[in-house]
């Protein structure tokens, strides 16, 4: 039976890790951390886990700390926040390229600056191309449930890469809502036990890990990465698939919501997600056929499933938490251009940025949002294709 | 917006435990079965700055996740907020605000800018002093917010916190009864 109980995001995590109870848990334990080693810190305090818990300087050291206990064969994690993510960067691609199948947990906030302590994805999408599986939850029951997922993705042998899973900074990981915990020998069962091929002192066959790529290796080395990240696809659907089975949660790599006759939809990520479901709901009462897809699963981009969803609206609103600067577009938008560049019949397509460094969304935004694809669906002009929303005029 | 949902606002200042009151709401409204969100509006800590924090309470999960601007209950933790803070922007003409002072409220409806709805005041510093020897303000403040607001019942909130005091406080027994104290003695004496 699940557990009926009300936890902020950071809460559910530190629950799931505590379940877990994995080998390793490497963290810097200042700002911008998050509060997760913190309740993680009173478990080990408490006797509740086992793990070798390790202060660090800094963020680089933590997910380096992290990174040898996953080549000596530990199941490590960590968690960070915005400029604590962007310190580490250096030493993602290293857990990427050396197949170090590391879970990291980061409450995603803006990057400086100005200096800013709120949410937006500027941290994790800066880190979109480290390597990292990237999976982001709406809210704290499926930040808990992505966390729950996590390890076996990561650690499957056709996959073996990192993995970090993605909450909103303040909107998730400090509200406290209501979510269902399961049992911690359900959880262990379900997560099972970590057994890595091989470890760098395996006697059979002791390994070297980190050495140097000449050009004459690298390029196989990338390619390899590359097809774990491919392969990763079908595993996330295999653990998801387990997942509603054991736990009765069904996940993908989108949720389509009343997406099925739409004409007008947008693509969105996290808990602004759920406040435009609101919004869905209003129009469709009034006869709009709106809906939306939530990307839960960013890497991979699971770019042909996603263009099969939106296919066959009129028109598409990508809505991006993170600013790119690439003068065209957000990451989302350009991922999403690129996934439906081959079909016959596509949507108008428009990219918004909004909600950075913490601007509120709320259910009206929501709606402006439809209202003009409304006009674009009835053969108004596209106008601007890439807009900011929310910001002050002067 | 579910029609049964309740929306509300807390105003407090940095350290006086406005955040905390809003999650001392939720967790009394989840022991009632109701889905809760609290969360905090955050920007630089700075003990005394002005804060804000929320409640949505309802019987089905929302989705929402923006803060709220047209609550239904606002709760004034501090009252030398009504001089800097437009704390019933938006309010609720149905709803009502609750401030903790010892005044009246046709003495601090004037300092509202016209709020033309329920007006009610709580004295938490005279009901902590004299219960718990201390000034806490979240726990009067919490039974005021329950009483007006209505959205958990008194009887259940008053054995679901008394059932949680006990828990939270198994090592200092002695001070569930005051606290207890404090909830009752609000929930009578909220004026307006």
């Amino acid at each position: 039976m699940s557990i009926r109980e009300r936890l902020s995001g950071n809460e559910a995590i530190a629950t799931a890790m505590r379940q877990i109870n994995p080998d390793v848990f490497a963290m810097f334990p200042i700002t911008p951390s998050t509060e997760i080693p913190q309740y993680f810190a009173q478990y080990v305090a408490d006797g509740k886990v086992d793990t070798e818990f390790i202060c660090v300087e800094s963020e680089h050291s933590s997910l380096s700390a992290c990174l040898g206990a996953e080549a000596a064969g530990c199941r490590a994690v960590t968690a960070t926040s915005s400029a604590g993510l962007s310190y580490m960067n250096e030493v993602l691609y290293v857990a990427g390229s050396s197949r170090l199948p590391v879970v990291l947990a980061v409450a995603c906030r803006a990057l400086t600056g100005p200096i800013n302590i709120n949410h937006d994805y500027s941290d994790s999408m800066a880190e979109r191309d480290s390597g990292f599986i990237q999976i982001y939850g709406e809210n704290n029951q499926e930040v808990y449930d992505n966390y729950l997922m996590a390890h076996r993705i990561a650690e499957h042998p056709s996959v073996r890469l990192p993995l970090m899973v993605c909450e909103d900074g303040f909107i998730t990981s400090h509200a406290i809502e209501n979510i269902e915990i399961e049992e911690d020998d359900k959880v262990k069962a379900f997560v099972g036990e970590y057994q890595p091929e091989n470890y760098l002192l395996k006697k059979e066959n002791p390994l070297a890990v980190g050495p140097y790529g000449v050009s004459g290796y690298y390029m196989e080395a990338r390619v390899a990465q590359a097809q774990a990240m491919i392969n990763a696809k079908q595993v996330i659907l295999d653990v998801a698939a387990d997942f509603e089975k054991t736990f009765g949660r069904k996940y993908g790599f989108f949720e389509e919501y009343r997406m099925e006759d739409a004409e007008i939809a947008m693509v969105i990520m996290g808990s602004s997600a759920g406040t435009a479901k609101a919004a869905v709901d209003q129009l469709r009462k009034n006869g709009v056929k709106a809906g939306l897809v939530k990307i839960r699963v960013f890497r991979p981009f699971p770019g042909e499933e996603l263009a099969k969803a939106i296919a066959h609206c009129k028109a598409v609103a990508v809505m991006d938490k993170s600013e790119g600067f690439s003068a065209c577009g957000g990451p989302l938008f350009a991922e999403t251009s690129g996934a439906i560049i081959n079909l016959d019949q596509r949507p108008k397509m428009i990219d918004i940025v909004f909600g950075l460094g913490g601007r509120d969304f709320t259910v009206a935004a929501a709606l402006s949002v439809y209202d003009r694809l409304a006009k674009i669906a009835d053969g108004g002009e596209v106008g601007a294709v890439y807009t900011h929303m929310g910001q002050r005029e002067k | 917006m579910e029609n049964d949902m309740i929306e509300i606002r807390w105003h407090g200042r940095g350290g006086q435990g406005a955040k905390t009151a809003s999650q001392l709401l939720a967790d009394a409204a989840f022991m009632s079965g109701k889905y809760v969100q609290s969360f905090p509006e955050y920007g630089p800590e700075r003990s005394g700055a002005p804060i804000t924090a929320y409640n949505r309470i309802s019987t089905e999960r929302c989705s929402v996740h923006s803060n709220i601007y047209e609550p239904d209950f606002v709760a004034v933790v501090d009252e030398t907020l009504l001089e800097s803070v437009h704390v019933t922007a938006g309010l609720k003409k149905e709803g009502a605000i609750i401030v903790n002072t010892a005044k009246t409220p046709d003495e601090i409806r004037p300092l509202l800018q016209g709020y033309e709805g329920r007006v009610c005041t709580i004295d938490a510093r005279h009901i902590s002093i004299s219960n718990l020897g201390a000034y806490f303000p979240n726990t009067p403040m919490l039974a005021a917010v329950v009483a007006v607001s209505g959205c958990v019942d008194r009887e259940q909130f008053l054995s679901d916190m008394e059932g949680s005091y006990r828990h939270k406080f198994a090592k200092k027994p002695q001070v569930v009864e005051g606290n207890l104290k404090c909830l009752r003695q609000a929930m009578d004496e909220v004026k307006g």
